[in-house]
């Protein structure tokens, strides 16, 4: 017999198929193509017209990350999901990642749940670590506490999740006396999950605090991941959760075009060009020509080979819903327009019609 | 080709005249390539805290972004305790784990005694390996007696330098020109 989870988890419908989104860091890059980099403000606007359109498609979910690097426009992620909560009427919103280490989880926790209350309740929260770790000197912090801080701060915020009167102590953050934490989510609690990338020692912390997972993925073969997806369940299971009750998101590069050589011709540049600029290393074209490959983890190709890729993933992982990051390194907006649409009319009806689980 | 030659002791001399050595070698032969020596005892470097390379500053910074900017690699270090010296190994550590993928390395070692031949062979050679180098098979190694008041004056110690900075060259043209040809057939 399980224990009870006291965390919110999202509610996903099986039998309707798994639950597609899409998800930006909010990267501000030249577009290689051209050799041009739009202003910080467009691209804001743009980013928010990108959830509309995603909205308006019929996607189920945006997510935006938090960064605080050169070339980056996301520092103040929730804000714009803030305006995004005001464009968009029926999609969920979520930041992915909210960097739970370097801020206030009580200012964190005031601020979704506003949004919740703007958006009438479609709002999560995904709380990561950060792999770039300039924000810790930026925002006064010490690296050398760079896990401990995650881990009090996750679980601070996950205690405010659960409790509107809360009394705590901790290292970071002054003690909380009896404070009362409003506003309040609509439903009460909002959904948060811990973003998890690379190997699986994060999945494990994911899986014993029975919390939803968000695994973010590059590039590589789809079989890689599947040791930190069981490793998340095995915690999970370990530590006394019903494993099968814990959604998994799937996150990673994505590119539509009419046919496959088109859709990699035209992203490999703001891939290769793109992770110079904010990792330092270009992707290797080797590794990128492997996304013709239905066990290759990078969904780029034509609508009908991106459908396959992602029911092989599903296969796989089993996962509730997978995002796709189809804005990285400058992409022009007609294309993420084009790519939205891509998915509206064609991906998203096939992979939701083949994941749906049957009744028997 | 953006030639990077790293001399990785900050004890005593003999490191430093060997990679000076191969740096007037590479100037002598390819004098159109662009050069950088970098010497660990001139500069301040930290211990890797596992951040990425481009985050660190100042010496730090330099070190990282001047090594992953080259193609071909000219290690240069001492032999301490049976190994490379922790200077070097810190170098590797600030790096990202796939730091030297499309890159042509070379090494050449110094030791005390000839004892040490294989130290480049078992310590520095799997690091490289890891690190996805592309490794020059020879290398060459430089003991004691072959230095003289911070020259080498073992003349078959020199010519074996130029063999070896000519083998290099030679690799990375033709690793570069594979890899052009091997990416052009992608027709993407």
């Amino acid at each position: 017999m399980a224990k009870e989870n006291k965390n919110c988890l999202p509610a996903f419908d099986a039998s309707k198929g798994i639950e597609f989104g899409i998800y930006t860091l909010g990267d501000h890059l030249i577009n290689p193509h051209t050799g041009k980099r739009i202003s910080a403000g467009q691209r804001l606007r743009e980013i928010v017209e990108m959830a509309r359109l995603a909205d308006d498609a019929g996607l189920d979910v945006f997510v935006m990350g938090e960064s605080h690097q050169d070339y980056f426009v996301s520092q103040a992620h929730s804000v714009v999901l803030s305006a995004i909560a005001q464009a968009t009427k029926n999609i969920r919103i979520s930041s992915g990642a909210t960097i739970i280490s370097t801020s206030d989880p009580v200012r964190v926790y005031e601020d979704f749940a506003t949004i919740d209350l703007l958006s009438n309740g479609r709002t999560e929260i995904v709380a990561g670590r950060a792999s770039r770790v300039g924000l810790f000197e930026l925002l006064g912090y010490d690296l050398r506490d760079y896990e401990a801080l995650f881990e009090e701060k996750f679980d601070l915020l996950l205690q405010i999740n659960q409790n509107e009167h809360l009394t705590w102590q901790g290292e970071f953050r002054a003690p909380l006396n009896n404070a009362h934490i409003i506003p309040r989510p609509l439903k009460g609690q909002l959904p948060i999950w811990r973003a998890v990338g690379g190997g699986p020692g994060s999945a494990v912390m994911a899986g014993r605090a029975g919390v939803p997972m968000y695994m973010a993925h590059l590039g590589g073969p789809t079989g890689a991941f599947t040791g930190t997806i069981a490793a998340y369940r095995e915690a999970a299971r370990e530590s006394g959760y019903d494993a099968a009750a814990l959604p998994v998101t799937t996150a990673g590069f994505f590119y539509a075009a009419e046919d496959t050589l088109t859709a990699l011709r035209e992203y490999y540049p703001h891939i290769n060009e793109g992770m110079k600029f904010t990792n330092g290393q270009g992707f290797p074209k080797q590794a990128f020509a492997q996304a013709q490959d239905v066990r290759s983890i990078i969904n780029v190709g034509s609508p009908q080979q991106i459908i396959e890729k992602i029911l092989y993933q599903h296969e796989q992982f089993g996962m509730q819903r997978y995002v796709a990051q189809l804005d990285f390194g400058g992409v022009p907006f007609d294309k993420i327009r084009q790519n939205i649409e891509m998915i509206g009319t064609e991906i998203l009806p096939a992979v939701k019609k083949h994941t749906a689980k049957k009744e028997n | 080709m953006n030639i990077v030659v790293i001399s990785s002791s900050k004890v005593g001399t003999k490191t430093q005249t060997a990679t000076k050595k191969v740096v007037e070698l590479i100037q002598a032969h390819y004098p159109g390539e662009s050069l950088t020596l970098i010497d660990l005892k001139e500069l301040d470097i930290v211990f890797s805290d596992g951040r990425n390379y481009l985050d660190y500053s100042g010496d730090t910074a330099y070190v990282t972004k001047t090594v992953m900017d080259a193609d071909v690699l000219f290690i240069g270090a001492p032999t301490f305790q049976g190994s490379i010296p922790a200077t070097l190994k810190n170098i590797f550590d600030l790096l990202p784990q796939n730091a030297l993928y499309h890159k042509t390395v070379a090494m050449i070692m110094m030791a005390g005694s000839p004892k040490h031949f294989l130290v480049a062979e078992t310590q520095l050679k799997p690091i490289l390996s890891y690190m996805k180098a592309n490794i020059v098979p020879n290398y060459v190694f430089i003991e004691d007696k072959d230095f003289h008041l911070q020259k080498i004056v073992n003349d078959d110690v020199l010519l074996r330098l130029e063999t070896l900075v000519e083998n290099t060259l030679v690799l990375a043209r033709t690793y570069a020109e594979i890899w052009r040809q091997q990416e052009d057939s992608y027709d993407f």
